[in-house]
């Protein structure tokens, strides 16, 4: 989900070029899976992840109270952030104690538990720009070892002033992955994923290139493109500093 | 789970700097918890401060990360020749068959809390200079430390709040299983700031008075701040005697609400069960329990009864936060420090601060340091939004 692309089907449409990309605000709408007094308290960062994270688990036709989880952020909640330091800056010190635990990190996968009763094991990263990269990997490292299946949700929403100008990330971006050991019906894509020095792939469509290079969670957009499409290839993805994350992509029948 | 070597460990928190201060600590059943007088904060509280974080600035190659959180990760990593370790490390496996794995909550928000003060009257804009990359943004102590290492591998920071730097060793152990690399530097740094002072004041959960965990009068945390870390690499077949292993770890979610653990500490048995089936060890293998034990009437009481239903009464424990205070982002890494000790010098600590152990909680709470060699001891962590996650380690033979 991200600007001019409300959910996946709208995003297919984009990436494979079959309909034009038109960016416009993203919107994200109240989240009906949580109980009211704990909806009203998310700011958009988190509906953003438990949107894009409902989403995937309902295509791919699984059950999200089992999976284990990785969220991945370049920032956080920055709207919240910027209402707590306003308070410190002010006379009166009284941070609303929502707004405090909500500053945490974890908080989308805090909420994530509580909507969807999900006990297994949830991270919370962050690489900075690299932060898609990075979940992609703690993702592949955890179904290698003994996971079946684990859900990888990135996400990024844009600052208010006077962060942005410091971090000017223009919207908010959120994508969700269910990613699994073995191919089941509705698996889009085997991916196979190394570090390489390839530079990143850009997308010709100068505005989603834009949004790929401005919003970390959108780094993921040539992987999602070559899922769009559903032809095999070979995609490079920005990690740290000077090194990339090479995925290579085979469409399931 | 294929059990890795401590190949070294270092903690710095108000306690002292190194494990040398560390261990004079424990054995001194000494807290390090005093009024607060940081910074601008007008809150009836105590807190556990590093002595000289401010001392000596970054150097000048690293000045784009100047924070405090930082500032501690340097003093950190300087402690036991540590940097020196990792360093020989990347010698041994390539720079970049090395990962960095930290923990943080705090990150260098202290900076961004100031510059908020120090905004332009007219434009409203931040300082220039106010590093977001450096200071501010959550990866900045992982990045920090890669770079004042030398290191080329993978790096990330885990933010889970109180279960970060306990979470980064389980992370770091599976990258290592799985041949992503040879060996992690693991951890956390977390550091005073106003957001957590008040925050966690806001809700109320922060005591007056050096925190009590388990006590029957406990009321609260104390917040302190550490730098905490240690090197992981595989262990040979034959680990050299009196080394420490991380021989299992296990993590969940509770699933139950944003501040509050659940009250049958359904995640923390959850977590403890996985940890012990991932260190093939049965509950009574386990010489010492180091409790997350906060000092709040809730995570006590839930963390009790979770430790009951794993290991009945039978095993001794504590929370050394009465001692340390609570170290938020930095607890799961100094509290795993604090069992390599434990296991290195056969010492229980004490649950410092500690009068009258709470008979509801119907645990073995240690309220003296107890002398015995121990095999196997497990560390707790557990954090907001339901977080949590338990380490075991033990000595090799």
């Amino acid at each position: 989900m991200g600007p001019g692309l409300p959910d996946w089907p709208a995003a297919v449409e984009v990436l494979a070029g079959r309909a034009p990309y038109q960016p416009s605000a993203t919107v994200i709408q109240p989240l009906q899976c949580l109980p009211p007094a704990e909806r009203r308290r998310t700011g958009k960062v988190v509906r953003l992840a438990l949107t894009v994270g409902l989403e995937a688990v309902a295509r791919a036709g699984a059950d999200a109270a089992q999976l284990p989880a990785v969220f991945s952020s370049s920032g956080g909640d920055g709207e919240n952030c910027h209402e707590i330091c306003q308070v410190l800056a002010g006379p009166e010190r009284q941070i609303s104690p929502t707004r405090f635990h909500n500053s945490v990190h974890n908080a989308a996968s805090g909420y994530w538990g509580i909507a969807t009763g999900a006990t297994p094991a949830a991270n919370a990263l962050c690489a900075h720009d690299a932060s898609f990269a990075a979940g992609l990997l703690e993702s592949l490292v955890q179904l290698s070892i003994d996971e079946t299946a684990v859900l990888l949700i990135a996400y990024d929403a844009d600052y208010p002033q006077p962060m942005r100008a410091v971090r000017p990330i223009p919207d908010a971006f959120g994508v969700a992955l269910l990613l699994t050991r073995a191919a089941g019906p509705k698996s889009l894509a085997r991916i196979t994923v190394r570090s390489g020095a390839a530079a990143a792939q850009t997308l010709p469509d100068a505005q989603l290139e834009a949004l790929r290079a401005q919003v970390p969670a959108a780094r993921s957009l040539p992987l999602l493109q070559c899922l769009a499409r559903a032809r095999p290839g070979t995609v490079a993805i920005d990690y740290l500093e000077e090194q990339r994350v090479t995925i290579e992509v085979s469409p399931c029948p | 789970m294929k059990p890795l070597l401590l190949t070294a460990f270092t903690a710095s928190s108000c306690l002292g700097r190194g494990l040398g201060a560390l261990r004079a600590s424990l054995e001194a059943a000494r807290s390090g918890l005093v009024p607060c007088a940081f910074e601008t904060v007008e809150l009836a509280t105590c807190v556990g401060e590093v002595p000289g974080v401010d001392e000596r600035p970054l150097p000048g190659e690293l000045r784009e990360f100047e924070c405090r959180n930082n500032r501690l990760a340097a003093l950190g990593l300087r402690e036991d020749g540590f940097d020196v370790a990792v360093r020989d490390a990347a010698r041994r496996h390539g720079a970049h068959r090395i990962g960095v794995w930290l923990g943080t909550s705090t990150s260098g928000i202290l900076e961004t809390e100031l510059a908020y003060r120090r905004r332009d009257p007219v434009s409203g804009a931040l300082p220039d200079d106010f590093h977001y990359y450096g200071a501010h943004n959550t990866f900045s102590v992982a990045a920090f430390a890669r770079r004042a290492l030398g290191l080329e591998g993978p790096a990330v920071v885990i933010s889970s709040a109180c279960s970060s730097s306990a979470k980064v060793f389980a992370s770091a152990q599976r990258a290592i299983t799985a041949g992503l690399v040879d060996a992690a530097v693991v951890g956390g740094v977390d550091s005073l700031c106003l957001t957590t002072l008040y925050g966690f004041h806001s809700l109320q959960l922060v005591a007056r008075t050096p925190s009590r965990p388990f006590d029957v009068v406990r009321d609260g945390l104390s917040i302190g701040e550490a730098a905490a870390f240690a090197l992981l690499e595989g262990a040979p077949d034959s680990p050299p005697a009196g080394s420490v292993l991380l021989l299992g770890a296990g993590e969940s979610s509770d699933a139950w609400h944003m501040s509050s653990p659940h009250p049958e500490g359904r995640g923390a048995s959850a977590a403890m069960r996985a940890a012990l089936a991932a260190a093939r060890l049965a509950p009574g293998d386990i010489d010492y329990i180091n409790f997350h034990g906060t000092g709040t009437p809730s995570n006590d009481a839930a963390e009790a009864r979770a430790v009951a239903g794993v290991f009945g009464a039978r095993i001794p424990g504590s929370s050394t936060k009465g001692a340390t205070g609570h170290t938020l982002g930095a607890a799961g890494g100094l509290e795993a420090v604090v069992c390599a000790l434990a296991l290195r010098h056969g010492l229980m600590p004490a649950g410092v601060n500690t009068r009258d152990v709470d008979p509801a909680l119907g645990v073995e709470y240690l309220l003296e340091n107890r002398r015995a060699p121990l095999r196997h001891v497990l560390s707790n962590s557990f954090g907001f939004g339901g977080s949590n996650c338990s380490l075991i380690f033990g000595s090799a033979a």
